[in-house]
């Protein structure tokens, strides 16, 4: 067990998340996400998903947040002055967060401690997870091919022409 | 393997993760950064279907986290766009202002 290791990186990913969710630069929080997303395909690795770190990397951290990075260049957003919601409603999602967060880590802790299943060697690489895709998951693979063409087509429509 | 805790602590930082998230969704005014939002409490999603995986030595979760990526990935094209369109039309993309659809 190497929990000091994980509290560290765990803290990272969350100070991260939270440049995401306070910082006022927009292009900043972009780069909190990138960071957020990072860490979190160590965890990935860590728990034996290397197929999933590695599309983490290359489509989040590489495709996703390039979007994001892209459009907030192209509309040149600076700092808002009005980047946040009015005090109260800060104040009321700020305790909200808090309670949610709370009841979900009470939960989770109160559970017995888990058991961690043996896998074989080639758990997580990219044959075991192809073969789950292209057998079990197979209808659902094509749905989200056709849910890419929808989204493709979609974003080359409302990207063209000026709407009225 | 590399173990680097059990596996409550992971589903505790993906709780915490989703409720950040939650929170920047609520607080935020720009559509950008609500946006980054949503991708972390996916995130969040992500990191507890990989865990609660490995706990129980399937690949199943790590299958649907493929999909949450491509939903993802869906989204951030078709939502970005129309906020291209949103700020040539409006020149804003506060959430405070563009309130058309509201009651």
């Amino acid at each position: 067990m190497i929990v000091p290791l994980f509290a560290v990186l765990a803290l990272l990913t969350v100070a991260a998340s939270l440049v995401v969710v306070l910082h006022t630069n927009p292009v900043y929080s972009a780069l909190g996400l990138v960071a957020t997303l990072f860490l979190l395909a160590v965890f990935f690795v860590a728990l034996d998903a290397h197929m999933v770190a590695a599309l983490q990397i290359i489509v989040y951290a590489g495709a996703i947040v390039v979007l994001f990075l892209f459009v907030i260049m192209l509309l040149n957003l600076q700092v808002e002055a009005r980047a946040m919601a009015p005090a109260p409603l800060v104040v009321v999602a700020a305790a909200g967060g808090l309670l949610l967060g709370g009841l979900v880590l009470a939960a989770v802790l109160r559970e017995p401690e888990l058991p961690t299943a043996a896998v074989g060697p080639g758990y997580g690489g990219t044959e075991a997870l192809a073969e789950r895709l292209f057998t079990a998951y197979t209808l659902p693979f094509e749905l989200t091919s056709v849910l890419l063409l929808v989204a493709i087509v979609g974003a080359v429509v409302l990207g063209k022409k000026r709407m009225p | 393997m590399l173990e680097l805790a059990p596996l409550g602590w992971y589903l505790a930082l993906s709780a915490v993760l989703f409720a950040i998230g939650v929170v920047g969704v609520l607080v935020r005014r720009n559509l950008i950064v609500i946006f980054m939002s949503v991708e972390l409490m996916l995130n969040a999603v992500n990191l507890t279907f990989v865990a609660l995986a490995r706990s129980m030595g399937s690949t199943d979760g790590q299958v649907i986290v493929f999909f949450v990526m491509a939903v993802a990935a869906a989204e951030a094209a078709v939502g970005l766009a129309i906020m291209l369109q949103l700020y040539r039309g409006r020149e804003t993309i506060n959430a405070d202002e563009v309130t058309t659809l509201r009651w």
